[in-house]
């Protein structure tokens, strides 16, 4: 399809003179890759659910039972991102900033959740916070229930989201110069002040990627979650083991659409936070 | 504790009082390694102190101690007269302006600049026109009047050092640190500096104290200069005191270029390469020693009178006169030599030199010195 001659031509106006040759390939490679590995089964997904037109969408959408799986997905990945934003910043914190230890080691475990398989955490945490699990159990004498309700939902999604917030976090945490916490100091700033005041704005933009990325990771999440939910219709049932479940049902118009539809609201959500990204980089990015 | 009125918050120009710094017997060790040892000044009201020194020299930890930065392990820091060794660096109204200069990038230079009047508690915070007002005042003072709307970023470095300039001094500090406040800058840059912040320590009246490893920078700038070595103080002084009487084999070499000469002294007599130099030794032991004295000490003089001799290595014309490159018999080195025409040699030959002044320190066996005596 493409000439070399023609890459040559399109590399002078997109890439700079560079010592470094390959703008050809490497674009050629970006665009293959993304449009066979992601965009060519986003496109499929669209195709197979056109035939339901919007009405039908949205009649799928106003089901009660995928109404009230979607908006479980979605309110429990936000609330769960949120956590993970506050816990991911004191444990990449504590993780630059203090040398202890099993610094090293504790550092590894962050990636834990990256590496399990969901189904294990899921396996995991749903015999830990069970009536009679190790957590489970003193909480139920407090009458607070966590595994089969939508909480061991959100625990199940903290858990997996948090090593997003807290990668992304740290290198920038590590480039805050130590001297701007002392030069807060000398002129008379407590330390909660200095926190806020001077070192949170500029890790702004870098915790909104993390939350980003663990809200995108929470909505399609499945292992870790149907194992804890209880996956009751209605209260604690997630969108995507109702897409499986449609399929189960060999309602493949229905599941596709719900697919849709997660798509169509993920993107947005992305989309929004994408742009509240870039304000913030334009206003505390000045670095 | 300070209180201020407002009107106080109005004057940044002269009428201030210095703040005296007495430093006791402070210690600090990193680890196994020590920091400062013993180290003991008295800075005056008002003083522009220097603190001189190589790098790992433990100026810049000095500095810090002084800030509050580092609490020291034993000693004591007084302002005056008041001990202020565990007041939190919050309470102790210090201006500091760091080395790179940590402005928050993310605040416009007016918004770092008000940044130390802001965190104030409710009750001494200054209200937000007056905040402004004093804002304008100090762009005004350091001359950036209309970059108050800018980042840091979009600032050169000399105005980034202003800036940080402006921020401490809004929080009308007791004394002004500065460390390497001109390290980062170009030479020329640094030059007009250099006479900018003589000009506001003399507007201002502030006890200032400023770091450098630079000696011109040391030398031009200061009324006292504090030389540091290994975390001791080698010596306090002006800078007269420091050129025509240095204490130590370390500051003649540190301050300015010095060439050392190993000699011998035996019963009063000094001698280098199995000639005699005249220099009184006064009452030092015999045995080995070093001779120190400046390249500009050391002149061609007439034949037969001359303390050592050399060969001229090259020669090259000059304004005045003619620079000689000078190898003497028996040091490794060469120096270089600025001689007026009529003197001058020819390349290769040899030349007679005098020299005008010199200091000798003693040596143990292992070439370490052990105290100061007095030259010629």
């Amino acid at each position: 399809m493409t000439s070399p001659s023609l890459v040559g031509k399109n590399a002078r106006r997109f890439a700079a003179p560079s010592v470094i040759p390959g703008f050809g390939l490497t674009f050629g490679y970006t665009l293959i890759y993304l449009g066979v590995i992601v965009l060519f089964p986003l496109a499929t997904l669209i195709w197979w659910s056109s035939g339901l037109g919007f009405s039908g969408l949205y009649a799928i959408a106003s089901e009660p039972r995928v109404a009230a799986s979607l908006r479980t997905t979605f309110f429990i990945s936000f609330a769960a991102a949120f956590v993970d934003l506050f816990f991911g910043l004191i444990v990449a914190w504590v993780l630059t900033r203090y040398d202890f230890p099993g610094r090293r080691l504790l550092d590894a475990f962050v990636d834990l959740p990256f590496a399990l398989p969901t189904a294990v955490a899921g396996i995991s945490l749903a015999a830990l916070y069970s009536p009679n699990g190790w957590f489970g159990a003193p909480l139920a004498d407090y009458d607070i229930k966590i595994a089969f309700t939508r909480w061991g939902i959100l625990v199940a999604l903290i858990f997996i989201g948090l090593p997003f917030v807290v990668r992304t976090v740290q290198p920038i945490i590590s480039e805050l110069e130590a001297e701007l916490e002392e030069a807060s100091a000398t002129l008379g700033a407590g330390r909660l002040q200095t926190v806020i005041r001077v070192m949170l704005p500029p890790l702004a933009p870098a915790l909104l990627t993390g939350f980003a990325l663990a809200f995108a990771r929470s909505i399609g999440e499945y292992g870790s979650v149907i194992f804890i939910a209880g996956n009751i219709a209605y209260v604690s049932e997630i969108a995507p083991l109702l897409i499986v479940v449609k399929l189960e049902q060999y309602d493949v118009p229905g599941a596709t659409g719900i697919a849709t539809i997660m798509l169509a609201i993920s993107f947005a959500a992305l989309l929004l936070i994408n742009l509240v990204q870039a304000w913030s980089r334009r206003r505390f990015g000045h670095v | 504790m300070l209180t201020r009125s407002p009107d106080a918050l109005a004057a940044t120009e002269g009428s201030k009082r210095g703040t005296s710094i007495r430093i006791e017997g402070v210690e600090q060790d990193f680890g196994a390694f020590p920091a400062l040892r013993d180290v003991s000044l008295d800075i005056q009201p008002g003083e522009l102190v220097a603190l001189l020194g190589p790098s790992g020299s433990g100026k810049t930890t000095l500095l810090r101690v002084i800030a509050g930065l580092n609490s020291p392990d034993r000693g004591r820091i007084l302002f005056d007269g008041e001990n202020a060794t565990n007041l939190p660096v919050q309470d102790r109204h210090v201006g500091m302006v760091f080395q790179n200069y940590a402005l928050f990038k993310h605040m416009t230079v007016a918004d770092n600049i008000a940044y130390g009047l802001r965190v104030r508690p409710r009750r001494t915070r200054p209200p937000r026109a007056a905040i402004k007002a004093r804002v304008m005042e100090l762009l005004q003072f350091v001359q950036l009047d209309g970059l108050g709307g800018r980042y840091p970023a979009q600032l050169s470095g000399g105005q980034r050092q202003r800036v940080a300039l402006a921020r401490a001094l809004a929080i009308e500090p007791r004394v002004l640190l500065l460390d390497e406040p001109f390290g980062a800058l170009d030479a020329r840059v640094r030059k007009d500096l250099r006479r900018w912040l003589r000009d506001i320590h003399k507007q201002t009246g502030l006890t200032t104290v400023f770091v450098t490893h630079d000696q011109d920078e040391a030398m031009e700038l200061a009324d006292r200069v504090v030389v540091l070595n290994e975390g001791r103080i080698e010596q306090i002084g002006t800078p007269e005191e420091l050129y025509d009487r240095p204490a130590s084999p370390f500051v003649i070499s540190f301050v300015g270029e010095a060439v050392a000469l190993p000699v011998t002294i035996s019963d009063g007599h000094v001698t280098f390469g199995g000639r005699e130099l005249h220099i009184d030794t006064h009452g030092l032991r015999s045995g080995p020693a070093r001779v120190f004295f400046r390249p500009a000490d050391i002149a061609v003089t007439a034949e037969g009178s001359g303390d050592l001799e050399g060969r001229v290595e090259s020669l090259r014309r000059t304004p005045a006169g003619v620079r000689a490159t000078i190898a003497i018999d028996g040091y490794d080195q060469t120096l270089e030599i600025d001689s007026p025409l009529d003197r001058s040699a020819s390349l290769g030959g040899r030349v007679p030199l005098s020299l005008a002044k010199a200091r000798i320190f003693p040596a143990d066996e292992n070439g370490d010195y052990v105290n100061a005596g007095d030259g010629i």
